[in-house]
C-alpha cells in the first residue's frame, strides 16, 4: 500500500509561489509608482522654486529713461541654494538679445498660449532643470518683450529621489516581507485543513470507512464528498465481498463438516481395518483443506492488518488467558493442561487480532505436538522487554530446520501426518514483526520446542 | 442431555444427529429461525448448537433475540467463518463457544462439554450405580463419600461404559471414542485408561472387566 | 631658504614667460629643498600673509616649487578666465566672483575633504578664512573725539567736522576692487545706512582705493583719517606695528566675508594642488594654528558657528549681474563722486 504517488508539485509551494511572487510584484510595482510619484513632486518643487526665481527678477524689470533696467532682488537668487550646491544658471533677453547672465544659455520657444516653459536640457556638461518666461514691456514709445531663463542643475533632486527611493524600496521590502509572511501563514492554514483531513484519515483504523463527517472548508467539500463517496462504495464493496466470502465459506465449509461429520460416525460403525483407513484419510484431507483454507485467508488478513496496524491499548495477560481458556476443551480431550504463569497486570500497545492470531498459532501448533497428559507452560514475562514463552514437552523442532520454520509452507520434517499448512509460524512471525518485535524459535534442554514472542 | 440442533443444512444435521446420539443425547433440530425459536420457546434445553446462514436470517440475529429474551441457554455457534474476527464477533454477542466447519466431533464435544461445565449447572442427569455417583458433565466421580476428578480421557471412556453396563465394548471401538482419528495410537492404549479407571473404582461396586479377545465390559457387582 | 628665493627670482623671468604679460602686483617664488614639480598659486592676498603657509607646506613637500602672483581681486578674475590653464590653485577674498568662477565651472572637485558644509560650495570652492570689513581710523585724528563705533556714529563723526575730514576718508574703488564692490553690495543689502554713509563720503570727497595696502598706508602716514571697509586682516597686520591705528569692528552689523580657494580644473598639478588646498585648509582650520596664523582661521568670529554674513550661495551671483552691476556702480558713483 506505500507505493508513490506520482506528484504534480507541491500545493503549498504552488500557492506560496503564488502569493509571494503576487506580493513581490506588487511590491515593485509599488516601489516605482511612488517612486515616480515622489519624483514628480520633488520635480514640482524644483521647478516652482525656479519659476519664483525667475519671476522675481522679471517683476523687476522696469523701463527708465528707455533703457531696460532690471534690480532684482537678492533673494532671486538666494532662494535656490540646495544642500547640494547645485549651480545655477540664468540669462535675460531682450527681444533675442542677451541684456546679462550666461551666453548660449538653451532658450527654449515659449508656446503662444503659455508665459512660461519648463524644460530639462543639457548645459556645460550638466543636466539642467531649465525655465523661461517672458514678459512685455510698455514704455513711451516702446513695446519689449524680455524674456528671463534660470535653470539648475539637479543634484539636491537627485540626492532627494534617492533618499526617497531607499525610503520606497524600504517600504516594498517591508511590505514584500509582511505580505510573504502572510501568504506562509495563509498557506499554511490552507494546507492545514487538508492536513488535518488527511490525519483524520490516516488516523483511521483499518477497517473505519464511516464517511468524514467533521466540518470543512467549502472548497474542500467536493473532495470530501467524492471520498466520502468512494470510501461509501468500497465500505460496500469490502462489505460485500466478505459475504461473498463468508457465503463461500459456508457453502465449501458446510458440506465438507456434512462429509466429516458422516465420516467420523461410519468411522465408529466400521471395524475393517482398511475401511477405517479409508474413512481416516478422508477426516485428513478434509481437515488438511479446510485448514489451509482457514490459514490462507488468516495469512491474508494479518498482512493486511499488519500494513495498517492499528495499534490499541489492551492487557496482554487477559488476552492469553482468554485463548487459555477458548483452547482448554481442545487440550483437554488430549489430557494436555496449560500452565500460565504471568505478572499481573501487562499492558501493551497491540492489535488485539493480530496477536489472538499468532498466538492461536503458537498454541494449535504446540497442542499438535505435546504428547499425551503433558503441559503447555505459557509464560508473560515483564522486564527490558514484554514477551511470551509458550513451551510444550513434545519432541521439539528439528535442530537442523530451526531457522527456516517461519518461512511460508515450511514444515517441519517431523510433521507426518499432523495437519498443518506450513503457515502458523510464518503468521507468528509476521505478527511480532509487525509490533516491532521478534519470535524466537528453540528446543529446550530438557526436551520441548519453546517459541518466544518478544516485543 | 438435550439440544437444539439449528442447521440448514439437512444432511449435516443428520450426521450430526446422527453421531451425538451415538454418545447418548437427545437432539431437537431446526432448519430456520422460525423453527428455532418455535423449539426453544416450547422445550429447555441444555445447549444450542447455532449455524450462521440460515435460509431466513442470519443465526446471529437468533443469537441476539435470544440473550435478549434473557435466556441463558448456552450456544455454541457453528460457523463456516475462520477468521478471529468473525470469532471474535460472535463471542460478543453472546454465544459461549463456537466451532469451525468442518469440525472433528470430539472437539464439538469437549466444547459442549467446558460451555456446560463453566454455566455451572451440574446436570440433572448424574448416574447413580450402586456406590457410585457419576457427573459426566463436572467429570466428577463420587464413590461413598469420597470425590475423584476425572480425566478428560478417563471421563469418556467411563461415559461409554457407565452408559451401557453389561455391554461389551470392543478395544477399538473405545479408542475411537477416546482418541482423535489423527492420533497415532495403538489399541493397548485405551488398556492405560482402562488401568486409571479400574484404581478409580477400586473401592466401588462397579468393575471393569476384561474379556480377552472382545474388549471390556462394566459389570455392576 | 633666502637663497632660493632670490635664485628662483633671478630665473622666474624665463620660467613663466606665458604669463608675464600682467602687471603683478607681487610674484615669488619659493623653492622646495629638492624640486621637480611647479604648483602655481594665483592670489589676492598679500604674500607676506602666504608665505608661512607656503613654507610649511614646502617642508612637508620639498618637491615641489610654488610660484605665488599676487593681484586685485578683480584683475584675479580676469586673468584667470583668460588662462585657466597657467594656475593651479586660486586664492581670493572676492567671494561673489569666486563663486561664480565654480559656477561656471572653473574649479576642479576635490571630494572627501572634512571642510564644514557652509564653508564649501560643490567640493569645489573652500573657504579658509572669516574675516570682518573694518572701519580703521588714524588715532591722531579722533584725539580729542569720541571713537566711532558704527556706521552711524562714523556718519555723525564725519558731519561733526567737514573740513577735517574733507579728502581724507578712504575707501575701495568698487569698480576696481572686487572684495570692495562685494563689501559695498552686502552693506547696500543690509541697510540703507551704507548708502547715507556713501552720501557723506562722497560729499567729504573721499579718496577711492584699489587695495587695502594702500588705503592703510595713506591712514598711517596720516593722509587720510579714515578707512572704511578695510580687510580687518591687513589692519590687524599693520596695527601691530604701528600705534596709530584703530581698527573698529561696526557694532551695527557686520559684515564679514571668507577668503576662497579652489583648484583649478585645467590645473598641470592637480595632485599638489591638492595636497596645499589640504594643507592650507588644516592649518586654517584653527586649533593648535590658531596662534601662529598670518591669516584668521576659518572659526576666528565669535559666532560659535564661525560663520561669514556673507553665505557661499548662488545669491552670490546677485550683484555681479551685468545689470544689476551697472545699476548698482551707476548708484554708487551718483553717492560719492560728487565732483
Amino acid at each position: 500500500m506505500s507505493s508513490v504517488l506520482p506528484l504534480s508539485g507541491s500545493l503549498r509551494n504552488q500557492l506560496a509561489v503564488t502569493l509571494i511572487g503576487g506580493a513581490a510584484i506588487l511590491a515593485v510595482l509599488l516601489f516605482f509608482v511612488v517612486r515616480a510619484y515622489a519624483a514628480q513632486v520633488a520635480q514640482q518643487g524644483q521647478d516652482s522654486i525656479l519659476v519664483a526665481s525667475a519671476a522675481s527678477i522679471l517683476d523687476a524689470a522696469v523701463i527708465r529713461n528707455g533703457q531696460i533696467e532690471i534690480d532684482f532682488p537678492y533673494s532671486a537668487f538666494s532662494i535656490l541654494n540646495t544642500p547640494e550646491d547645485d549651480r545655477v544658471f540664468y540669462a535675460i533677453h531682450r527681444d533675442g538679445t542677451l541684456l546679462s547672465g550666461y551666453q548660449n544659455l538653451p532658450q527654449p520657444h515659449i508656446q503662444p498660449q503659455d508665459t512660461k516653459t519648463i524644460v530639462t536640457e543639457r548645459f556645460r556638461d550638466e543636466t539642467l532643470r531649465l525655465i523661461r518666461i517672458s514678459r512685455v514691456l510698455v514704455g513711451e514709445n516702446l513695446r519689449t518683450e524680455v524674456f528671463v531663463t534660470v535653470a539648475q542643475t539637479q543634484d539636491a533632486l537627485s540626492v532627494t529621489l534617492n533618499t526617497i527611493s531607499r525610503t520606497v524600496a524600504l517600504f516594498g521590502l517591508g511590505f514584500f516581507v509582511l505580505s510573504a509572511l502572510l501568504s506562509f501563514w495563509a498557506t499554511s492554514k490552507t494546507i492545514d485543513q487538508l492536513t488535518r483531513l488527511t490525519t483524520s484519515i490516516t488516523r483511521r483504523g483499518p477497517q473505519d470507512l464511516t464517511p468524514v463527517d467533521k466540518p470543512v472548508p467549502v472548497e474542500m467539500v467536493p473532495l470530501v464528498t467524492s471520498l466520502n463517496t468512494l470510501m461509501g462504495r468500497l465500505d460496500q464493496s469490502l462489505k460485500r465481498s466478505e459475504d461473498f466470502i463468508a457465503e463461500a465459506a459456508h457453502r465449501v465449509r458446510t458440506p465438507l463438516a456434512t462429509v466429516r461429520a458422516y465420516a467420523e460416525a461410519t468411522l465408529q460403525r466400521v471395524s475393517r481395518e482398511e475401511n477405517r483407513q479409508a474413512l481416516r484419510s478422508m477426516v485428513h484431507a478434509i481437515d488438511e483443506s479446510s485448514r489451509a483454507a482457514g490459514q490462507l485467508l488468516d495469512h491474508a488478513m494479518i498482512t493486511f492488518r499488519a500494513d495498517h496496524i492499528d495499534l490499541q491499548e489492551i492487557d496482554l495477560v487477559e488476552q492469553v488467558r482468554e485463548m487459555v481458556r477458548n483452547l482448554s476443551p481442545i487440550a483437554d480431550m488430549r489430557d494436555v493442561t496449560f500452565d500460565l504463569k504471568t505478572d499481573s497486570d501487562v499492558s501493551i500497545a497491540g492489535d488485539p487480532i493480530l496477536l489472538q492470531n499468532a498466538m492461536r498459532n503458537i498454541i494449535d501448533n504446540a497442542l499438535k505436538y505435546a504428547p499425551n497428559d503433558s503441559v503447555i507452560s505459557i509464560t508473560v514475562q515483564t522486564g527490558e522487554t514484554i514477551s511470551i514463552t509458550f513451551q510444550d514437552q513434545g519432541p521439539g523442532f528439528p535442530a537442523t530446520q530451526i531457522g527456516d520454520l517461519t518461512k511460508r509452507f515450511a514444515r517441519g520434517s517431523n510433521a507426518n501426518g499432523i495437519i498443518g499448512s506450513g503457515l502458523g509460524l510464518t503468521i507468528a512471525q509476521e505478527v511480532a514483526t509487525a509490533h516491532g518485535g521478534t519470535l524466537e524459535l528453540s528446543n529446550k534442554p530438557e526436551g520441548g520446542a519453546c517459541v518466544t514472542f518478544t516485543f | 442431555m438435550k439440544f437444539l440442533l439449528i442447521e440448514d443444512n439437512i444432511q449435516l444435521a443428520h450426521a450430526i444427529c446422527s453421531r451425538m446420539g451415538l454418545d447418548g443425547h437427545v437432539i431437537d433440530h431446526a432448519s430456520t429461525i422460525q423453527d428455532a425459536q418455535a423449539f426453544s420457546q416450547t422445550d429447555d434445553y441444555d445447549l444450542i448448537l447455532l449455524d450462521i446462514m440460515l435460509p431466513d436470517g442470519d443465526g446471529r440475529d437468533f443469537l441476539q433475540r435470544h440473550r435478549d429474551g434473557k435466556k441463558d441457554t448456552p450456544v455454541i455457534v457453528l460457523t463456516a467463518r475462520s477468521q478471529v474476527s468473525d470469532r471474535i464477533s460472535i463471542l460478543d454477542l453472546g454465544a459461549d463457544d463456537y466451532v469451525t466447519k468442518p469440525f472433528d466431533h470430539a472437539e464439538l464435544e469437549a466444547r459442549c462439554r467446558a460451555v456446560l461445565r463453566r454455566k455451572g449447572g451440574t446436570s440433572q442427569t448424574i448416574i447413580r450405580i450402586g456406590n457410585v455417583g457419576f457427573d459426566p458433565v463436572a467429570g466428577t466421580l463420587q464413590i461413598g463419600e469420597e470425590t475423584v476428578q476425572l480425566r478428560n480421557r478417563e471421563l469418556r471412556l467411563l461415559e461409554v461404559l457407565i452408559n451401557a453396563p453389561g455391554q461389551i465394548f470392543a478395544k477399538q471401538k473405545l479408542v475411537d471414542r477416546l482418541f482423535s482419528y489423527d492420533d497415532d495410537v495403538s489399541e493397548n492404549a485405551v488398556e492405560v485408561y482402562i488401568g486409571r479407571l479400574r484404581k478409580h473404582l477400586k473401592d466401588s461396586s462397579l468393575q471393569i472387566t476384561t474379556l480377552r479377545g472382545l474388549g471390556y465390559r462394566l459389570d455392576h457387582v | 631658504m633666502r637663497y632660493f628665493y632670490l635664485l628662483a627670482t633671478v630665473i622666474f623671468g624665463l620660467l613663466a614667460s606665458p604669463i608675464m604679460a600682467v602687471d603683478w602686483e607681487d610674484q615669488r617664488v619659493f623653492s622646495g629643498a629638492s624640486p621637480s614639480r611647479v604648483l602655481r598659486i594665483l592670489s589676492s592676498t598679500d604674500t607676506a600673509f602666504f608665505e608661512p603657509i607656503i613654507e610649511s607646506y614646502l617642508q612637508d613637500d620639498p618637491t615641489v616649487t610654488v610660484e605665488y602672483f599676487v593681484s586685485s581681486t578683480s584683475d584675479l578674475d580676469t586673468i584667470f578666465r583668460q588662462t585657466p590653464k597657467a594656475f593651479d590653485v586660486v586664492i581670493s577674498s572676492a567671494m561673489d566672483l569666486q563663486f561664480k568662477l565654480t559656477n561656471d565651472g572653473y574649479a576642479m572637485k576635490v571630494a572627501n575633504l572634512p571642510h564644514p558644509d557652509w564653508a564649501q560650495w560643490q567640493q569645489s570652492l573652500f573657504a579658509f578664512t572669516t574675516e570682518p570689513a573694518a572701519i580703521v581710523i588714524n588715532k591722531n585724528a579722533f584725539s580729542a573725539q569720541p571713537i566711532p563705533q558704527s556706521r552711524q556714529d562714523l556718519i555723525l563723526a564725519l558731519r561733526a567736522r567737514p573740513d577735517f575730514f574733507r579728502e581724507r576718508i578712504g575707501t575701495y574703488d568698487v569698480r576696481k576692487s572686487g572684495v570692495g564692490y562685494l563689501f559695498a553690495t552686502q552693506d547696500a543689502r543690509l541697510s540703507e545706512t551704507y548708502w547715507r554713509l556713501m552720501e557723506v563720503m562722497g560729499s567729504l570727497q573721499a579718496r577711492l582705493y584699489c587695495c587695502s595696502g594702500d588705503m592703510i598706508d595713506d591712514l598711517e602716514s596720516g593722509k587720510i583719517a579714515v578707512a572704511y571697509n578695510v580687510l580687518g586682516s591687513y589692519a590687524a597686520a599693520r596695527a601691530k606695528t604701528s600705534k596709530t591705528l584703530e581698527i573698529i569692528l561696526p557694532s551695527d552689523f557686520p559684515t564679514t566675508m571668507m577668503r576662497t580657494a579652489l583648484i583649478s580644473r585645467a590645473a598641470q598639478n592637480p595632485e599638489k594642488a591638492k595636497n596645499f588646498l589640504r594643507h592650507l585648509l588644516t592649518i586654517q582650520a584653527g586649533g593648535a594654528y590658531e596662534n601662529a596664523l598670518t591669516l584668521p582661521s576659518l572659526m576666528s568670529r565669535q559666532d560659535p558657528n564661525g560663520q561669514s554674513t556673507i553665505d557661499l550661495t548662488p545669491a552670490l551671483m546677485t550683484y555681479l549681474d551685468d545689470l544689476k552691476r551697472a545699476t548698482f556702480i551707476q548708484e554708487w558713483s551718483n553717492a560719492i563722486i560728487q565732483n
